[in-house]
């Protein structure tokens, strides 16, 4: 909601703005105040003050009311903060794409400025300036819900222009929503990379001291420098403590819980590496990554892939048409990779209208096996694709990428149960 | 003419809802539950501004472990969770006391997040917001003024410090705080307990506050003329409250006459030069020398020429010294030494000649040392040094903390106002003028009125009712009265029993109100005379429980036949006495025959039994 017209035109009338210092004068009542910006869910005939105290109050104007400026705002300069760059050290280009990863509060204002510049984030995060030099710049700022694949396209070839510029690797803040469809879409499209490309994210807002950016950011710096591990990885929190934060491969991660610092988790894999933050950096898997040839960046990606979960009295006819219009679809069907036996023939007549669709399980962990019940022999004869124990979110990523890569739909077959980026493993171990 | 002193309190009442922001309820547990570790870290402020008591708290570089029983706390208070609505019957209590006190409510709350790292708030800030402003109380007569009331969540309590790390529970965070601040407009240390028991009734009258000790804390701000504003925060003991006033009057008085007589001795500000000594106290018997230096540490000095007599003066009024050991102390010493206590505590004459040597002072000129861990050591006595010089400006503006013994000391720097930003995951709350119509058309029974209907429907004095709503006993009275009938032994209970015990040495703070109504009950059931009633209430304050204090006291009442076999043996003993003096002999005769019955019988029956008995050996 935004003001009414009424309370525009008192503060049109006073001449006010944001930042001025008000006094209004309502029936008997009269306050004193900064004026700060409309707040969102504020009634409309109301105008937030911040008081001489530092709280802010939401008075409401009515028709008697007399709003009048006491003192215009001061303009302050916000100070240079000019970093110097340290030869000793190695480079890594940070691509800010949205994740608030450091900030300073306006405690005038209420307002949380992001640390967009390089200078900005090793102001707010000087820890940096003794791991790396920063080259800081930012893509784009939006919230990761709003991603599409023109963005991971971007990104990557936003990537491959900073190593080809000489970093030694790239961090990329990124919203957690969607972080792991990034994460999956960059592993695919950087086609030989031999560099670290680690994103990064934040669950509690960098304005906060208890924030877990900054350690992330750290650790993410600290992995980039002292490990060097080509690939694409998301980093996190690995527990509710700030102790440790974990690498996960970036075709392996989801994110598991709405709000918790720890949300993101490594599914049928083991995280890369752990890093204590107060100690070393242990090494979690002995996986001897591939000899790098040279980047190219794979950027062609077929849109038209959607990601069904299957579920009891889905309307099978509703979706086999929105199916037919795809030219791939990932199912995540129950259990070991099942649906319904009306489902199974949806899927059968798909397939034969020439749209890969492939099977994934709606229980994440675990593989999916069609051979075990009739209801997976019937869809690996309707043409189904089972893909292991690869995500399904994973598996829509991966699809678009194969489809952009060929439209011959046994290669893309072929392409989808390959392993590829550490998506799909024949082995899941007992620790659980 | 300046008034003697200047106060101003916070009162932070806990409420008894669930807690302010999400539905965990509102007690303490004696559980440990999970621990979580977690490190803060200063906010950046857009102009590099950080507050200074942020930045304070920050150089102590702590390590926080969260004990989180999971009855008591979830993810919201783990910083895990964004907060949920605030709590609705939360924010009626708030806006019923500010109608009591003539306050007015804003149009929008608004909850802002609070810096604190510290430690106590998981997230690095207390969410609070302002509900009223502008009321006031009538204190007899006067009227003292209600700034603010703000309604805000409590923080974790602190369970230990070790080293560098400080554990805190979190049960107690997020329990929803009514937050009362007054004006500064008392001037008498009586005073500011009056208005806080005042306060505490209104309080208490919303029926949501939470009871018991711990529940309802003070935070007091303190200033005489030349002085500077000083807040004592978190005091817990009302009956205190007049003590912490006089002793910080006399504590910036002492240091107004140490800053006058330090600019008489011609003492100019300079930068203190702090020197390792340890050398010369190599041999020293001092446990606290000789443990630091034998452990690597050392031991630093720093000359304080002009400071002769104010860091203790002979006879102990004025007090530099325990000004600057507190402040050496947040560097994590344990204290320090100075030349107005020395020789002593294991250092002798010879060492202080050698110190003074060492320091290039003059004979007799003043010195401080201090021996712990070399960085420890340096920083504490850097700190003692500045704040002795600071003496020179008179009273430093600081936050204290309250000691049991109605003193107080150093805790941190007077927080500036300028961190609070939106909590903006917390949607504003809308206080509509139906809803406070609504609110002051049903308020709870103002003090004034309820002492009057306690005189009418009790029937007792006008005196013992104001004194009962005064004191804050008026709930518990009531009830008293209500079930039992008992309302003038009641009133008597509250008024008299409990001072008179308390001046016996009994900690009558140790009853609680669910065990005088049992006393009461028992009472009323005829289980022990009233006459017994203050011995049983002693040993409920021991620990003890109704129906042990009543076995153990042996004051279970007696049968009518067992009271007259005693009372017959006393005038059988006392037979001439009571042959000459007829039934005057009852008066005198009542003393010996209720400690015989001790207490067993009600006084009234005692004495009725032992006039008949009287009358009856009379009769032959």
């Amino acid at each position: 909601m935004s003001y009414s017209e009424f309370v525009m035109t008192s503060l049109e009338t006073a001449g006010a703005e944001e930042g001025d210092t008000l006094e209004i004068v309502s029936g008997k009542r009269s306050y004193k105040g900064v004026l700060m910006p409309h707040h969102e869910f504020s009634h409309p005939d109301v105008i937030v003050i911040k008081m001489k105290s530092g709280y802010n109050i939401g008075v409401k104007l009515s028709a008697g009311s007399k709003v009048s400026v006491i003192e215009k705002r001061e303009a302050k300069m916000k100070p240079a903060r000019p970093q110097r760059s340290d030869d000793n050290l190695k480079t890594i280009a940070v691509i800010g794409t949205g994740g608030t990863i450091a900030s300073y509060v306006d405690y005038r204002t209420g307002a949380v400025h992001p640390a967009l510049s390089a200078d900005d984030m090793v102001g707010a995060v000087p820890e940096i300036s003794s791991i790396c030099n920063v080259k800081a710049r930012v893509l784009f700022s939006i919230f990761s819900e709003n991603m599409d694949p023109e963005c991971w396209v971007a990104i990557a070839k936003a990537v491959k222009e900073e190593l080809s510029n000489g970093a030694d690797a790239v961090i990329i803040p990124h919203g957690t929503d969607t972080m792991g469809y990034t994460s999956a879409a960059l592993s695919f499209m950087l086609d030989g990379l031999d560099k670290p490309v680690v994103l990064v994210g934040a669950q509690r807002s960098s304005d906060r001291p208890s924030s877990d950016s900054y350690t992330n950011l750290i650790a993410a710096a600290r992995f980039c420098i002292e490990t060097s591990m080509p690939g694409v990885f998301v980093l996190m929190h690995e527990t509710l403590s700030d102790t440790t934060a974990v690498v996960h491969k970036g075709t392996r991660v989801r994110k598991m819980h709405t709000s918790r610092r720890d949300a993101f988790k490594s599914i049928n894999s083991s995280p890369v590496a752990r890093i204590n933050f107060e100690g070393k950096i242990e090494m979690l898997c002995d996986e001897t990554p591939k000899p790098a040839a040279s980047l190219v960046v794979k950027d062609v990606l077929e849109r038209k892939v959607a990601l069904l979960q299957f579920h009891p009295s889905m309307d099978v006819e509703l979706f086999k048409e929105i199916m037919l219009k795809h030219r791939g679809i990932v199912i995540a069907g129950s259990g070991l990779g099942h649906v319904s036996t009306p489902m199974v023939k949806a899927l059968g007549e798909v397939v034969k209208a020439g749209t890969a669709v492939i099977m994934t399980s709606q229980c994440l962990s675990g593989s999916v096996n069609l051979n075990v019940y009739a209801t997976g022999r019937d869809l690996i004869n309707a043409g189904v694709v089972p893909v292991g124990d690869m995500l399904p979110e994973t598996a829509l990523v991966k699809l678009m990428w194969v489809l952009g890569q060929t439209s011959d739909m046994k290669e893309a077959a072929r392409m989808m149960t390959e392993n590829l980026r550490g998506e799909i493993s024949q082995r899941r171990e007992i620790d659980g | 003419m300046a008034e003697r002193v200047t106060c101003g309190i916070e009162i932070h009442q806990q409420l008894n809802t669930n807690k302010l922001f999400c539905s965990c309820p509102c007690d303490l547990i004696e559980e440990e539950g999970a621990t979580i570790l977690r490190k803060l870290r200063p906010s950046q402020s857009e102009l590099g501004e950080i507050d200074r008591a942020v930045l304070a708290q920050a150089a102590r570089k702590m390590s926080f472990r969260y004990q989180s029983p999971r009855s008591r706390c979830c993810l919201v208070e783990a910083d895990e969770e964004p907060p949920h609505d605030a709590n609705v019957n939360a924010m009626q209590a708030t806006l019923i006391v500010s109608e009591m006190m003539g306050c007015r409510a804003v149009d929008e709350v608004h909850f802002m997040r609070k810096i604190v790292i510290d430690g106590s708030n998981t997230g690095g800030f207390q969410r609070t917001a302002l509900v009223a402003i502008d009321g006031d109380i009538e204190i007899n007569g006067k009227k003292i003024a209600i700034q603010t009331v703000c309604l805000e969540e409590d923080a974790a309590r602190k369970v230990e410090t070790k080293g560098s790390e400080i554990t805190y529970r979190l049960d107690r965070l997020g329990i929803p705080l009514i937050e009362v601040a007054t004006g500064p407009d008392m001037h008498d240390p009586e005073e500011v307990r009056e208005v806080a028991v005042r306060i505490g009734s209104i309080l208490r009258a919303t029926k949501m506050v939470k009871r018991g000790l711990g529940t309802i804390r003070e935070d007091l701000n303190v200033s005489i003329p030349g002085g500077a504003r000083v807040e004592i925060k978190g005091a817990q003991d009302l009956k205190l409250l007049p003590t912490y006033v006089e002793r910080e009057i006399e504590r910036q008085s002492g240091l107004l006459k140490i800053r006058d007589e330090l600019v008489a001795r011609g003492v100019t500000k300079v930068e203190p030069d702090i020197i390792d000594c340890s050398d010369v106290l190599k041999g020293c018997r001092s446990k606290v020398i000789s443990s630091a230096l034998s452990k690597g540490g050392k031991v630093f000095g720093v000359a304080l020429a002009g400071f002769e007599g104010l860091m203790k003066s002979p006879d102990s009024k004025l007090r530099l010294g325990s000004e600057m050991a507190q402040y050496a102390k947040t560097k994590g010493v344990a204290g320090i030494f100075h030349t107005d206590e020395l020789p002593g505590y294991g250092i002798t004459q010879e060492e202080v000649d050698a110190l003074r040597d060492k320091l290039g002072l003059a004979p007799g000129k003043a010195f401080a040392i201090c021996a712990d861990e070399r960085t420890k050591a340096s920083s504490a006595l850097k700190m003692a040094a500045d704040r002795a010089y600071s003496a020179l400006n008179g009273v430093p503006e600081e936050t204290r903390d309250p000691l049991p013994d109605g003193g107080s000391a150093y805790s941190r720097p007077l927080p500036g106002a300028g961190r609070m930003y939106p909590e903006t995951d917390v949607r504003p709350i809308t206080i509509g003028v139906e809803r406070l119509e609504a609110i002051r058309s049903s308020l709870p029974e103002l003090p004034d009125a309820k002492a009057a209907r306690f005189v009418k429907a009790y029937g007792i004095h006008e005196q013992q009712a104001r004194q009962i709503v005064k004191e804050g006993y008026e709930d518990l009275f009531e009830d008293l009265a209500e079930r039992y009938g008992m309302a003038a032994i009641a009133a008597r209970t509250f008024l008299n029993t409990l001072p008179e015990l308390e001046k016996e040495g009994v900690d009558t703070s140790k009853i609680g109100d669910d065990e005088i109504v049992e006393a009461f009950a028992s009472l009323s059931k005829g289980e022990f005379a009233k006459e017994a009633l203050p011995a049983v209430l002693k040993e409920l304050a021991k620990g003890s429980n109704v129906k042990k204090a009543v076995s153990s006291l042996g004051i279970g009442s007696m049968d009518q036949g067992d009271a007259a076999n005693i009372i017959d043996a006393i005038i059988e003993e006392r037979a001439d006495f009571v042959r000459e003096k007829g039934e005057g002999a009852v008066g005198p005769l009542m003393g010996v025959a209720m400690q015989e019955l001790r207490g067993k019988v009600d006084g009234k029956k005692a004495a009725d039994l032992l006039r008949e008995r009287v009358q009856a050996f009379l009769r032959g």
